[in-house]
C-alpha cells in the first residue's frame, strides 16, 4: 500500500462519521429553518419579531454583563496569583478552577443551594434582617450562574497570559519613573488585551449558548436557548426553532472566529 | 578638569560594599566597592555569570545590595530608594519598548510620568529622534522597526529625562556582527557627546575597549581588574583578564633572574618586568602581535610551524618546539610561511609581561 | 522594600479573591455535605447517613451506568477514528487539512441545542436509532472528537512525527506498520491527554444529551436535572456527590497531567 493511499484510508472513517452526523444534519437544520410559512423571512424574523428580538436583547445583554464582570474579577485575581506566592496559593489556584467542567445544571444548583428557598444566603439574611432573600430564580440568580461557570475559564487563561509578560517591560517602565498602578494601566492591561479579547469572547460565546443553567433555575428571564428548546419540545414549531438555532449558532461562530484571530486556544461553547 | 568633564552631567557614583545572594542561595556578587566619576563611562566587562548584570541592576535600584552595602549618588545616600525615584535611564538588552505606543510616545513616556508640558515634550522628543537619527519613524510602532532602529529609541527613550546616570545592558548583543560594529561608534560618539555617566555591561572586549573610559574585568561575582583600556591590554594583572582580553600567549618558564629558558632558546626579559619574580618558575604573557616571525639561522628563538590560518587582514601562524605549548603569533600576509617550515621568533622584552602564578 | 501600602494592597486583593474561591466552593461543599445528612435544615447535628447515596442508587443506577457505557464508547471511536485523522490531517497540512480541522471543530462553536435539534430532525425518523443509546453516543462524539484530534496533533507538531516516519521508512516499514511501531507510541502523551478530555466531557455533557435522551435512555447529568426538578433536597446533593465523585479525580488527573508535559518540554 503506498504512503498516499494509507493517508485516505485515515481519513476516511472521520469523514463518513462528520459528514453523516454532522454536516447533513446542519445542513437540513438551515434548510428546515426556510421551510415554515415564512418561508427564508424566518431568518428575518428573528430581528423582526418582537417576542423573538426581545429574547434576542435580552440573551445578548446578560452575556455582555457576565462577560464584563467575569473579565474584571478575573483580572483582579488572576495578576493578584500569578505574582504573588504564598502559603496555600495552590489550594486557592485549585479551588477557583474546580468547577470547570461542572455541566450548566449543576451549576444551576449551586445557585440554588445559595440563593433558593433553602439557600445559604436567604438563612443568612434571615437571621440577621428577618428577611430571606431568594433571588435564585431570577435574572440576578441567572447572572449568578453565568458567572459561576465563567470565572474558572476566564481566570485559568488571564494567569497564563500574565506569565508569559516579559518583565522587561514593566522595569523599563519603573525606570522611566513609573508608579506602580502607572505601570499597571500603561504596560500590562495593554499587553494582557489580546488575551481579553480572547478569553471575553469565548465567555460570551458560551454564555449565549448557555441552556443547562437556565433550564434548572426555570427562569421567567426569557433567554435564546430556552426559547428554542421550548418551540421545539413545548409548541413543535420545528421551523422557528430550527431558524433560531442556525442563528444562534451563527453568531457563537463568529464571535470565536474572532477569538482566535487573537490567538490562544478554543475552549468549548458548553454550559 | 578636562573638557569632558566641564561639559559633563550626571552624578558621581560611589558603591561601597554592595554584595547579592539571591534569595535561592546563589552568591551573584562578592562585596564590590567602586567609584565612577562625573561624566565617565565604565564599562563592566566579563562572561556569563560573571556578576556584572547583577552589579548593573544594583546600581538601577532592580535589586537591593546585601546587608551593609551602600550606594551613592554625588553624596546622596540611595540604596533605599526604588528606581522609579531615582532617575536612572536604562537600556535593556531586550529594549523593552512598549507595544502599545508608537516611538514617539516611547520616547516621550519619561517625560510624560514627569508631568512635562506637551509643548516641551514634543521639543525634546524632536531634538532626541535628531540625535540618534531617527527622524521620520516618529510615528512608526514597534514592531515595524529593525533591530538597529529599536536600539536607538531604547536609548533616546532612557536619556529624554536628562537622568543622572545612564544604565546599559548588553544593548548591542541583539544585534548582527555588521551592525554591532557601526553602531559601536554611532553609540561611543553619543556618549561623548552627551558626557553623562554611563555605565556599560558587555562580555564583548571589543566593545569594551572601544566605549569605555575605564574598564572594570569581572569573574565569578569579584573584581579581577579596573583600568583603562590600554592597561588592561597591555598590563593585565593575572591570567584571566589576560586571557579574556585579547589573545595571550602564556608561557610557563624557568626565570634565572635576566631571561626565561625554553625549549626554543633564551627569551630576555626587560629590567623592571622581573621584579619579584626572579628565580623559579613564571608566567609570561606575549600577545600575538607582539611577535615577529625572522630568519630561524642566528635567532635566540626558533621554533617550527605547525599550521597557518589566514584570517584576511593577517596570518596568524601556530609555532610549536619554542615553549611547552604551541605559540600563536600574528604574521602580516606580505610573509611567505607555511606549515613545516624553521623560523625564528623576534620578541620586544618590553612586551612581554610576567603575571601572578595563580588566576 | 515593602511598605504598608503594598502590604494594604495584598490583604485587600487576597481578601477579594478569597471571596470569588469562597463563592464558588460553598455550595459544592454545602451539597457534598447535604448529600450525606440525614436532615439538610436541621444540618450536621441531625446525624451522618447514606440513606439518600443509597437511594438515589436505587433511582438511579442505570443512569451511572449509561453514563460510563457512552462516555467510554465516546472514547473508543474518538480513538480508532480521530488517531488516524490527526496523522492524516498533520501529513498533508494543505488547504483541504485546514478545512477539514474547521469542520470538525464546528461542534464546538455551535451550541449543543443546535447540534442535537439537527440531529433530531435528521434521523429523528429512525425508530429504533432514535430509542437507543447510541443516538446520544452519536452526539458525544461529534462533540469530543475535536479534542482528541486536536491534543494528538498537538504533539505530532512538537515531536517532529515526520522525520520519526521518514526514518522508519528507510528502514523498510510500511505505513501502516510505521502507523502501529513508531506513530502512535510516540502520540502517546496526547493521546492520554485526549482520552481524558473525551470521558470528562461526555460524562459532563448536558445541553445535547437533554434534548436526545428519551426515558430509557437517561444520563447522569440529564438525571441530575430530574432530581433537581423533583427530589427533595438531599436526593440532590446526594446525586450530585456521586457526580463530583466521578468526575473530580478525572479533572485533578487532567492538570496533573498537563502540568507533568508542561514541566517536560520546558516550558513552565
Amino acid at each position: 500500500m503506498s504512503k498516499k493511499t494509507f493517508i485516505v484510508l485515515c481519513f476516511v472513517p472521520l469523514a463518513i462519521l462528520v459528514a453523516a452526523f454532522f454536516v447533513l444534519p446542519m445542513a437540513k437544520l438551515v434548510v428546515v429553518g426556510a421551510s415554515g410559512n415564512k418561508g427564508l423571512a424566518a431568518y428575518a424574523a428573528i430581528l423582526l419579531d418582537p417576542r423573538y428580538r426581545s429574547t434576542l436583547i435580552n440573551t445578548v445583554l446578560l452575556a455582555a454583563a457576565t462577560t464584563a464582570a467575569t473579565l474584571v474579577i478575573a483580572t483582579i485575581s488572576g495578576i493578584f496569583l500569578q505574582r504573588h506566592h504564598f502559603p496555600g496559593r495552590s489550594l486557592l489556584i485549585a479551588m477557583l478552577t474546580f468547577p470547570l467542567a461542572f455541566p450548566g445544571v449543576v451549576v444551576g444548583f449551586m445557585i440554588i443551594l445559595l440563593a433558593g428557598r433553602q439557600g445559604l444566603i436567604g438563612q443568612v439574611t434571615q437571621t440577621l434582617f428577618n428577611d430571606r432573600q431568594v433571588f435564585a430564580y431570577s435574572l440576578q440568580g441567572l447572572f449568578l450562574g453565568y458567572l459561576y461557570f465563567s470565572i474558572p475559564r476566564v481566570i485559568l487563561t488571564i494567569m497564563a497570559a500574565v506569565e508569559k509578560l516579559d518583565p522587561s517591560l514593566e522595569e523599563a517602565a519603573r525606570a522611566l519613573g513609573a508608579n506602580p498602578w502607572r505601570v499597571i494601566r500603561d504596560v500590562v492591561l495593554p499587553a494582557l488585551m489580546p488575551a481579553f479579547i480572547a478569553s471575553g469572547a469565548i465567555a460570551f460565546a458560551t454564555a449565549m449558548g448557555a441552556f443547562g443553567t437556565a433550564f434548572t433555575l426555570a427562569t421567567d428571564v426569557d433567554v435564546l436557548p430556552m426559547l428554542i428548546y421550548t418551540e421545539f419540545t413545548l409548541s413543535a414549531n420545528f421551523a422557528t426553532s430550527a431558524a433560531l438555532s442556525v442563528g444562534l449558532g451563527l453568531v457563537t461562530w463568529a464571535i470565536l472566529a474572532l477569538a482566535r484571530t487573537f490567538g490562544g486556544n478554543t475552549v468549548a461553547a458548553a454550559g | 578638569m578636562n573638557d569632558q568633564q566641564a561639559n559633563s552631567h550626571g552624578v558621581a557614583l560611589s558603591i561601597e560594599g554592595c554584595g547579592k545572594t539571591f534569595a535561592d542561595g546563589t552568591r551573584a556578587l562578592e562585596s564590590v566597592t567602586l567609584h565612577v566619576a562625573r561624566g565617565e563611562t565604565l564599562v563592566l566587562l566579563g562572561p556569563s555569570g560573571c556578576g556584572k548584570t547583577t552589579l548593573l541592576r544594583i546600581i538601577a535600584g532592580l535589586e537591593t545590595p546585601d546587608e551593609g552595602g551602600r550606594l551613592l549618588f554625588n553624596a546622596t545616600d540611595v540604596t533605599r530608594v526604588p528606581i522609579e525615584k531615582r532617575n536612572v535611564g536604562m537600556v535593556f538588552q531586550s529594549y523593552a519598548l512598549f507595544p502599545n505606543m508608537n516611538v514617539s510616545d516611547n520616547i516621550g513616556y519619561g517625560l510624560k510620568i514627569r508631568g512635562v508640558a506637551e509643548k516641551e515634550r514634543k521639543a525634546r522628543i524632536a531634538e532626541l529622534v535628531a540625535l540618534t537619527g531617527i527622524g521620520g519613524l516618529e510615528h512608526r510602532r514597534v514592531d515595524q522597526l529593525s533591530g538597529g532602529q529599536r536600539q536607538r529609541v531604547a536609548l533616546a527613550r532612557a536619556v529624554a529625562a536628562r537622568p543622572s546616570v545612564l544604565l546599559l545592558d548588553e544593548p548591542l548583543t541583539a544585534l548582527d556582527a555588521a551592525l554591532r560594529e557601526r553602531l559601536r561608534g554611532e553609540l561611543n560618539r553619543l556618549l561623548r557627546t552627551l558626557g553623562i555617566t554611563a555605565i556599560y555591561v558587555t562580555h564583548d572586549q571589543a566593545e569594551a575597549m572601544a566605549l569605555g573610559d575605564r574598564i572594570v574585568v569581572m569573574r565569578k561575582g569579584a573584581i579581577a581588574q579596573i583600568g583603562t583600556p590600554r592597561e588592561i591590554y597591555f598590563a593585565p594583572a593575572n591570567r584571566f583578564v589576560a586571557e579574556f582580553v585579547g589573545a595571550a600567549n602564556i608561557v610557563e618558564a624557568a626565570c634565572d633572574g635576566a631571561a626565561l629558558a625554553l625549549p626554543g632558546g633564551k627569551l630576555p626579559l626587560a629590567k623592571d618586568a622581573i621584579n619579584g619574580h626572579a628565580n623559579g618558575t613564571v608566567f609570561a604573557m606575549i600577545r600575538p602581535e607582539s611577535i615577529r616571525v625572522i630568519a630561524a639561522d642566528g635567532a635566540a628563538l626558533a621554533g617550527r610551524v605547525d599550521s597557518v590560518s589566514f584570517v584576511g587582514d593577517r596570518q596568524r601562524a601556530s609555532i610549536g618546539g619554542v615553549a611547552a605549548k604551541a605559540i600563536t603569533v600574528d604574521v602580516p600576509n606580505s610573509v611567505a610561511i607555511k606549515a613545516g617550515d624553521r623560523v625564528g621568533l623576534a620578541i620586544d622584552p618590553a612586551a612581554i609581561r610576567l603575571l601572578p602564578g595563580d588566576m | 522594600m515593602k511598605t504598608t501600602r503594598d502590604r494594604l494592597l495584598f490583604a485587600a486583593q487576597l481578601i477579594f479573591t478569597l471571596l470569588v474561591a469562597a463563592f464558588l466552593i460553598v455550595p459544592a461543599v454545602l451539597s457534598m455535605t447535604a448529600g450525606v445528612t440525614a436532615n439538610y435544615f436541621l444540618g450536621i447535628k441531625s446525624g451522618l447517613t447514606l440513606q439518600w447515596v443509597a437511594q438515589v442508587w436505587e433511582l438511579y443506577y442505570d443512569t451511572i451506568f449509561r453514563s460510563f457505557l457512552i462516555a467510554f464508547s465516546a472514547l473508543a471511536v474518538t480513538l480508532v477514528v480521530g488517531v488516524p485523522a490527526a496523522y492524516a490531517l498533520h501529513l498533508r497540512n494543505d488547504r483541504l487539512s485546514r478545512a477539514v480541522e474547521e469542520i470538525i471543530t464546528l461542534p464546538l462553536a455551535i451550541p449543543g441545542l443546535a447540534i442535537a435539534l439537527a440531529l433530531l430532525l435528521t434521523y429523528g425518523g429512525f425508530t429504533d436509532f432514535r430509542r437507543s443509546w447510541l443516538f446520544i453516543l452519536v452526539g458525544h462524539v461529534i462533540f469530543t472528537l475535536p479534542f482528541m484530534v486536536r491534543s494528538v496533533m498537538a504533539v505530532f507538531a512538537a515531536i517532529d512525527v515526520k522525520t520519526l516516519d521518514e526514518g522508519a521508512a528507510s528502514l523498510g516499514a510500511s505505513p501502516w506498520r510505521r502507523f502501529l511501531d513508531v506513530i502512535v507510541p510516540n502520540a502517546r502523551p496526547g493521546i492520554l491527554a485526549g482520552s481524558l478530555m473525551v470521558v470528562t466531557l461526555s460524562l459532563g455533557e448536558f445541553n445535547l444529551t437533554w434534548m436526545l435522551h428519551t426515558p430509557l435512555t437517561k444520563t447522569l447529568p440529564v438525571g441530575l436535572a430530574d432530581s433537581y426538578a423533583s427530589m427533595r433536597l438531599e436526593v440532590a446533593s446526594a446525586y450530585t456527590l456521586v457526580f463530583f465523585v466521578m468526575i473530580i479525580p478525572l479533572l485533578t488527573a487532567m492538570q496533573l497531567f498537563a502540568g507533568m508535559r508542561a514541566n517536560a518540554m520546558g516550558t513552565r
